[in-house]
């Protein structure tokens, strides 16, 4: 019980990183990205191509994962995006077109990379050793990989609670046309932050694959995660997405050890379901008044 | 009932006439391309009754039709074949309604997500029951041929075309296509928004619940990675989309043009049908918002004959 209680907190961990470079993305710059498990598999390809080819260790390639992602993803937004928000007439209607236009790109994207890496799955050997944590041991690279994304997510978390970039973009969140009255250049913080949440969604990816098996086609299972764990903490709300994701990895865990291992994405849909008619504003947020 | 609907009525049976005639001339590979035709004609179709006014864009197509396909493949020995379509029609209500009661009281973002992994949910318990119960995956060997798979699917486009027809006509259209434009609206007149999408949704799963019924001989050998393979959901919102959903006959000309190139490319490059299905979305997007139907209207807007 312990031991499921453990492992599900590491994998939790890592998924926190991922779901909140989605919630950056959705909850600052608006747009439901389901392109961003594409993200995720191409941090992980990335980690995998410069550890089998120059023996560089993961945790050394998320220095140029991270801000190769965060450029990629800057310039989607300002190029493919922006176009979307600025003739979108509602927020009904940008989503429904966010959603189409993500939806063609992560296709794109698994395409190109089914065409680059092959539909073959992926993984190699990284810190394979074990660590002993209260008298059960654990593999060495699930315990690496939820200690850094636990840091980056603590960076995160500190970045946007005491700067001011962090404040404007908490304002944005909160509400792009008041942000812009207060003087705030919304479609630069907007940029931003999509940026930073595929950077943040690609380190998590570099991370996962020192454990997980890859393949081309697994990133919507991601998007999929990531899009329950935003909406059980809450659209915009760091610390909620932060327990949702613990949640989320005991559960699946936990199901995958005493069930099933094939049966993850049920507990997840289930955790999903009570959510959805019990508490649809998120664990932590407030009834819309 | 005016005359431009009776002379609409009696074109649109000429050509269904038409059709049906179809199997006595061609075989083979036309013939089983018409059938592909056919059946994503009906999803597609019966896709945008629901998606069309509403804009709530449904990605759980797989999982009716995957559902549809079971119950030929588990009823086909005891029960008469008759029956199967109609048993899958009621599951998949079921199921629609289900769906619905839990997202659709709720903006279209929970819906999209709940719909998304809704087939991969399915397969996941219904691969976790087989496992249980030992049992693999199973053979629809029927005498039915491919001939009566097309006149079914034909039948079933006819029904769908025409439950269309008088939807759009009837108070629940009208209630739809008030709910498309404002939801705030609809409500305040006296609309219940909740129950309305959630009919509707019904009718749509129910359709494509009977696709996959009908669709099960086809096969011959059935298993839940199959059967409920999700890329089905995404060709069908693409179709639709590209003919645009302002139309009943708009995901028609989506259809065609659509499973041709999708023919073309899976038999020539295989390994890059998903990056066409990308690249299709984002023309949706860009190029095409409306589809074809959309554009249709534009230029005979340009040209001077859309003041009717």
């Amino acid at each position: 019980m312990f031991f499921i209680l453990i492992t599900g907190l590491l994998l939790g961990g890592t998924y926190a990183l991922i779901a909140m470079g989605l919630n950056l993305q959705y909850g600052v710059a608006r747009i439901m990205n389901l392109a961003n498990g594409e993200m995720l598999v191409a941090g992980g390809f990335a980690a995998f191509w410069v550890y089998t080819a120059g023996q560089v260790s993961p945790i050394a390639a998320l220095l140029v994962v991270a801000p190769v992602a965060f450029v990629v993803n800057w310039a989607i937004y300002r190029i493919m995006l922006r176009p979307l928000v600025k003739r979108a007439k509602s927020r009904g209607a940008l989503e429904v077109d966010s959603i189409l236009a993500t939806f063609g790109l992560s296709f794109a994207l698994v395409g190109i990379m089914t065409w680059f890496f092959g539909g073959g799955y992926f993984n190699y050997s990284y810190l394979t050793g074990r660590v002993d944590i209260f008298a059960s041991s654990y593999a060495q690279n699930r315990v690496v990989a939820f200690t850094i994304a636990s840091l980056l997510a603590a960076a995160l978390w500190i970045w946007l609670s005491y700067t001011r970039a962090g404040l404007r973009m908490r304002a944005v969140a909160v509400s792009p046309d008041s942000a812009r009255l207060v003087g705030i250049d919304v479609p630069a913080v907007s940029a931003l932050a999509f940026g930073l949440g595929g950077a943040v969604t690609a380190s998590g990816g570099a991370l996962i694959s020192m454990f997980f098996t890859l393949d081309a086609s697994v990133g919507v299972l991601f998007t999929m995660k990531a899009l329950i764990i935003v909406i059980m903490g809450g659209v915009g709300d760091i610390r909620g997405t932060i327990v949702a994701a613990m949640i989320l990895g005991i559960a699946e865990t936990f199901v995958a050890r005493v069930i099933d291992p094939g049966l993850t994405l049920a507990a997840a849909y289930v955790l999903f379901l009570g959510v959805l008619l019990f508490r649809p504003q998120g664990l932590f947020g407030r009834t819309p008044t | 009932m005016t005359m431009r609907d009776i002379r609409n009525l009696i074109l649109s049976a000429f050509a269904f006439g038409l059709l049906a005639l179809l199997p006595l001339y061609v075989s083979g590979y036309i013939l089983s391309i018409a059938t592909t035709m056919a059946m994503f004609t009906v999803l597609a179709t019966s896709w945008a009754l629901f998606s069309g006014p509403t804009h709530y864009i449904s990605l759980a197509t797989a999982a009716f039709f995957g559902l549809g396909t079971f119950v030929t493949g588990l009823g086909f020995q005891t029960l008469p074949m008759w029956l199967l379509p109609i048993i899958a029609a009621g599951l998949g209500a079921v199921l629609a309604a289900l769906v619905g009661l839990v997202t659709l009281r709720l903006s279209g973002v929970y819906f999209v997500i709940f719909t998304l992994g809704l087939a991969e949910l399915v397969r996941q318990v219904v691969t976790w029951v087989q496992n249980r119960t030992g049992q693999r995956g199973m053979y629809v060997l029927t005498s039915i041929t491919e001939r009566d798979i097309y006149w079914q699917l034909l039948g079933m486009a006819a029904l769908v075309f025409l439950v269309g027809w008088l939807i759009a006509r009837s108070r629940l259209g009208f209630a739809l296509r008030i709910i498309g434009n404002d939801e705030t609206v609809a409500k305040h007149s006296g609309i219940d928004t909740a129950a309305a999408k959630i009919l509707l949704f019904m009718v749509s799963g129910a359709a494509a619940a009977v696709v996959g019924a009908m669709m099960a001989p086809r096969y011959i050998y059935i298993e839940p990675s199959t059967a409920f393979a999700s890329i089905l959901s995404f060709q069908v919102v693409i179709m639709a989309l590209l003919g645009g959903t302002g139309r009943l006959w708009g995901p028609l000309a989506g259809v065609v043009p659509f499973t041709l190139l999708w023919e073309f490319i899976s038999r020539n490059a295989p390994n890059q049908t998903l990056l066409l299905l990308g690249i299709a979305f984002l023309l949706i997007v860009y190029v095409l918002p409306g589809g074809f139907v959309g554009l249709y209207d534009r230029l005979r807007h340009r040209y001077g004959q859309g003041g009717q």
